[in-house]
């Protein structure tokens, strides 16, 4: 680390402040945190914890969360990876039209779509599964991830195509077995952008469920009104929810920027 | 060269029907309300183009309209310069960079509503580490739900905090593209820092740089969850910004025409700024490719 770098290592202090603070508040007992100011826990406690992992409608929270984020990165990737496919290598009618409009869906208010996402998952009897909130987050996932992919695919040389024809290959075959393979990175990348756009989403999330498929985001908010003041409960079930992201970004840690800085609008 | 191949529309169909399903069946809803009265039970009066032409004259919708302008361009001042000299001031190479980039990208995975009751906890008076600082250190009177400003200054310091490392990731990514040579190349012509940012880095970052104004923009207009846990769009009025009116007017007041006409206008605002800079960017990229 040298003088030049003074300024990263500032702003990554900024960043953790915040989170060194939710984390210590989540060791804190109630009392303490209520009778006043302290940099570290005086008296250490798990019980935060320990209430989260007994109580179902805690840890359901996130059993849930996790089960409809996976669900809406498998269902976006899958169907990105042909679409992504036609987009950097074909020119057909309407190709830049259709592109556009699928990033206009990543514009559209959240807040606009609440109530008639309501009505239309509850007109298909889709209300309070996790599939409801899967679909709903593909709307802005899905076109994340045809232009991470695309950009990715771009990159690769038509050749490849080319001679794999020759060599015999069937297209189904080429593309699961050769041409996936080779833009693995470019998966993971557009994997990681969906799970973390589905995982940080609460609005739709809590629109579409009510108690079978509750986010573990609403858990807290529920919780933060009802329970009265609970800080040191909603520290503890606020630190965990930070865990998996972790852990996701750190299998991805290589190609997070270069996963943006391809895509080509 | 891409090839014209009209079949290719069936490798996009999975990706039409989906994202159809999910915006049109909507926001059709959305126009249908916009054009009606309802006073509940499921009965409709058609009233035409009423609720826009009261919207556009209410003061309400401009004060939401301008605090969201405000908010918007007081994020993108600060977080694409701050994000621009971080990435300049990061290791290029060696273990420091994964440290760098996970601890940066980790307020991206924080749910936004955790986000919102993070930064509550944190500035709280009397016991949390922001609010403590000011008021018992520092001896500034600090108190984000009586004083607007300080409300103002905490949604917008939240915001930098959550998003900054975005533009950080992708300024990043631009410049760790430039060969070293180019830099060689620069300091045996006696370059300034200040000409190799001008002339070498900017340059090269001209491109992801759009593409983190154009996310930024996106994001930070249609911003809900963090400001409504943080501030619940208080103390007032003063930090309202439009997606909170918006669900004030439909799910609070249940005033389901005026939040629809103003869902198509708050809509058609973010496309046109958002299709300006697409625009750009192409031209951009046509220009140099």
């Amino acid at each position: 680390m040298r003088k030049r770098n003074i300024v990263s290592i500032l702003y990554i202090l900024f960043l953790l402040l915040p989170i060194y603070w939710l984390v210590a508040m989540s060791f804190k007992t109630t009392n303490e945190i209520l009778a006043g100011f302290s940099l570290f826990p005086q008296t250490w406690t798990f019980e935060n914890y320990k209430t989260i992992f007994t109580d179902p409608t805690w840890y359901w929270g996130y059993i849930n969360s996790i089960i409809y984020v996976s669900l809406n990165t498998v269902i976006s990737v899958c169907v990105a990876l042909p679409a992504a496919y036609a987009f950097s290598r074909y020119r057909f009618l309407g190709d830049r039209t259709l592109f556009f409009w699928l990033l206009t869906n990543r514009m559209a208010p959240a807040a606009v779509f609440a109530l008639p996402f309501f009505q239309l998952y509850s007109s298909i009897n889709l209300f309070d599964t996790h599939l409801a909130v899967a679909l709903a987050h593909c709307m802005f996932n899905i076109p994340l991830a045809v232009w991470i992919l695309e950009g990715f695919m771009a990159s690769v040389p038509k050749e490849l195509d080319e001679t794999a024809y020759v060599d015999g290959y069937s297209f189904p075959r080429f593309f699961t077995t050769i041409f996936i393979p080779t833009i693995k990175s470019g998966v993971g990348v557009a994997a990681f952008f969906c799970f973390m756009f589905s995982w940080v989403e609460l609005l739709l999330a809590k629109t579409l469920t009510a108690v079978a498929a509750k986010p573990i985001a609403a858990t807290m908010t529920k919780t933060a009104s009802s329970a009265g003041y609970e800080l040191g409960l909603l520290a503890a079930a606020g630190t965990l929810t930070i865990i998996p992201g972790a852990i996701v970004i750190y299998f991805v840690r290589n190609y997070i920027a270069k996963g943006f800085a391809m895509g080509r609008v | 060269m891409r090839a014209y191949n009209q079949k290719a529309w069936f490798f996009v169909l999975p990706v039409l029907m989906l994202v159809a399903f999910n915006a049109l069946i909507p926001i059709m809803t959305v126009v249908n309300y916009s054009v009606q009265e309802t006073f509940g039970d499921n009965v409709f009066f058609w009233q035409g183009l009423d609720w826009f032409e009261q919207l556009l004259r209410s003061d309400r919708f401009h004060a939401a309209l301008g605090r969201q302008f405000l908010f918007t361009g007081l994020i993108l001042l600060i977080e694409i310069p701050l994000g621009v000299a971080v990435a300049l001031s990061m290791p290029r190479k060696g273990i420091w960079v994964p440290v760098c980039l996970v601890t940066m990208a980790l307020p991206m995975l924080i749910p936004w509503n955790v986000v919102g009751a993070m930064w509550n906890i944190f500035t709280l008076p009397e016991i949390g580490l922001l609010g403590y600082f000011f008021n018992n250190i520092l001896g500034i009177p600090y108190d984000m739900t009586q004083d607007p400003l300080a409300a103002w200054i905490t949604i917008v310091t939240m915001d930098v905090w959550h998003w900054t490392s975005l533009v950080v990731l992708l300024s990043y990514a631009g410049l760790v593209s430039i060969p070293d040579d180019y830099y060689r190349a620069a300091r045996i012509d006696g370059a300034s820092n200040f000409a190799v940012f001008r002339y070498i880095q900017l340059p090269k970052m001209k491109t992801v740089l759009t593409i983190a104004v154009l996310l930024r923009f996106m994001d930070s207009f249609n911003i809900y969850t963090e400001p409504f846990v943080l501030t619940g769009g208080g103390p007032g009025n003063s930090t309202t910004l439009l997606s909170i009116d918006l669900v004030k007017i439909a799910l609070g007041q249940f005033d389901l025409g005026p939040a629809a006409a103003m869902s198509l206008i708050y809509f058609a605002i973010t496309l046109l700024v958002s299709w300006v800079f697409y625009s750009v960017m192409n031209n951009q990229s046509d220009g140099e490719g």
